[in-house]
């Protein structure tokens, strides 16, 4: 699939939302934990050798599951295949929940039903809805529609 | 540079509605043929197939970091999703319709993941304050400016305005009307992201709803 590579290079100098160097082990058989710079960019969680400027490659976050693996790892994996997992490993229990916690937040989709409770929520309370000032109340992927019961 | 291209497939072929999705031209690059291909937006990936019943990709653009404009070309309809920086690509793209192009524009405009996280914090923030009944915490910098710019009116007397009209004079019952009471949260804990809401933050919310409630019933008890 063709992609806008230098985008997306550019994208993982940004700032991050969240950042460190972890273990990672990738989803084939017989991989080796290697140190990685990882880096939290929107929805996508670049990881880079820990000396380089370009990152080794990148995770798009969308219906992805992150795992609790060990006390101090979790694993994210995907929808179309929740076997293949790739491996973090953290340096406390903590470091691990805080990890976790930002890249649940961290998809499309999850910012998009949030939007919509807050929408829902707030015209429920004060009878307005707070996305006309933005003009996008008519768009359709704002819609209550949009949430999964 | 490596990227999960399998889930990204399958990410851009699910089930769920598409934010935007249609016929476009695509400009193979600067002196190249237009291709007709069939566009999917999805959150802040813009893909192309080869045609609307194709299972995989051809291409997709990440949408972060882009501007979109409309551009003179020989094509009509056309417009561009421009990005910054030296030797940066721009997409010249072009819809079948007046009503398509405006409709893209719009769409891929405000695709972008950072948009819409801009948004989110402005309504959590909104949601907080409506919840506590104070007044609108200031306007960041950094915040969209709104079309046409609202501000709850302050608190009166410690008491929360509910109705837009300016409340006629100070007393604890704000308004002409009586407040609509806050909605009843379900029974059964939504799925919302407001769950982490702290007891203390819950007990002061509770709080108020019945502090307003009780008020009420003295009030209609004092009348003959």
């Amino acid at each position: 699939m063709r992609y806008n590579e230098k985008e997306l290079q550019a994208l993982s100098r940004q700032p991050a939302e969240k950042a460190a160097e972890l273990g990672m082990r990738g989803p084939k058989k017989g991989s080796v934990v290697k140190r990685r710079l990882v880096k939290l960019v929107v929805n996508f969680l670049f990881y880079f050798r820990t000396d380089e400027a370009e990152p080794v490659g990148a995770l798009l976050l969308e219906h992805c599951r992150v795992t609790q693996e060990e006390p101090s790892g979790f694993s994210i994996s995907f929808l179309e295949d929740p076997e293949r997992k790739y491996h973090f490993e953290c340096c406390s229990a903590e470091q691990c929940q805080e990890w976790m916690a930002a890249l649940r937040r961290a998809s499309y989709e999850f910012m998009r039903r949030s939007l919509i409770f807050y929408r829902n929520e707030i015209q429920k309370m004060t009878g307005k809805d707070p996305l006309e000032q933005f003009g996008i109340s008519e768009e359709a992927r704002f819609q209550l529609s949009g949430l999964k019961a | 540079m490596k990227l999960n291209e399998r889930s990204l497939a399958f990410y851009a072929t699910c089930d769920t509605p598409a934010d935007n999705a249609g016929f476009l031209y695509k400009k193979g690059g600067r002196h190249a043929a237009y291709h007709r291909r069939w566009f999917v937006l999805r959150g802040n990936m813009l893909f192309y197939f080869e045609d609307a019943a194709s299972r995989e990709p051809v291409g997709v653009i990440i949408l972060e970091g882009c501007t979109v404009e409309l551009v003179e070309a020989a094509e009509e309809f056309a417009f561009a999703v421009r990005f910054a920086g030296a030797r940066a690509r721009t997409y010249v793209l072009a819809a079948e319709s007046q009503a398509a192009m405006e409709g893209w524009v719009k769409a891929l405009s405000r695709a972008s993941f950072d948009y819409l996280r801009l948004v989110v914090r402005e309504l959590g923030h909104r949601l907080a304050a409506v919840r506590a009944g104070g007044p609108l915490p200031p306007r960041r910098p950094h915040t969209l400016p709104p079309r046409r710019p609202r501000a709850l009116p302050p608190k009166e007397n410690g008491c929360a305005v509910w109705s837009s009209e300016t409340p006629a004079a100070p007393s604890p019952r704000p308004g002409p009307e009586p407040p609509p009471l806050p909605p009843r949260r379900r029974a059964s804990a939504s799925n919302g992201p407001l769950d982490s809401a702290s007891f203390a933050q819950l007990h002061e919310w509770y709080g108020q709803e019945v502090r307003a409630l009780r008020g009420q019933w003295l009030r209609s008890q004092a009348q003959p």
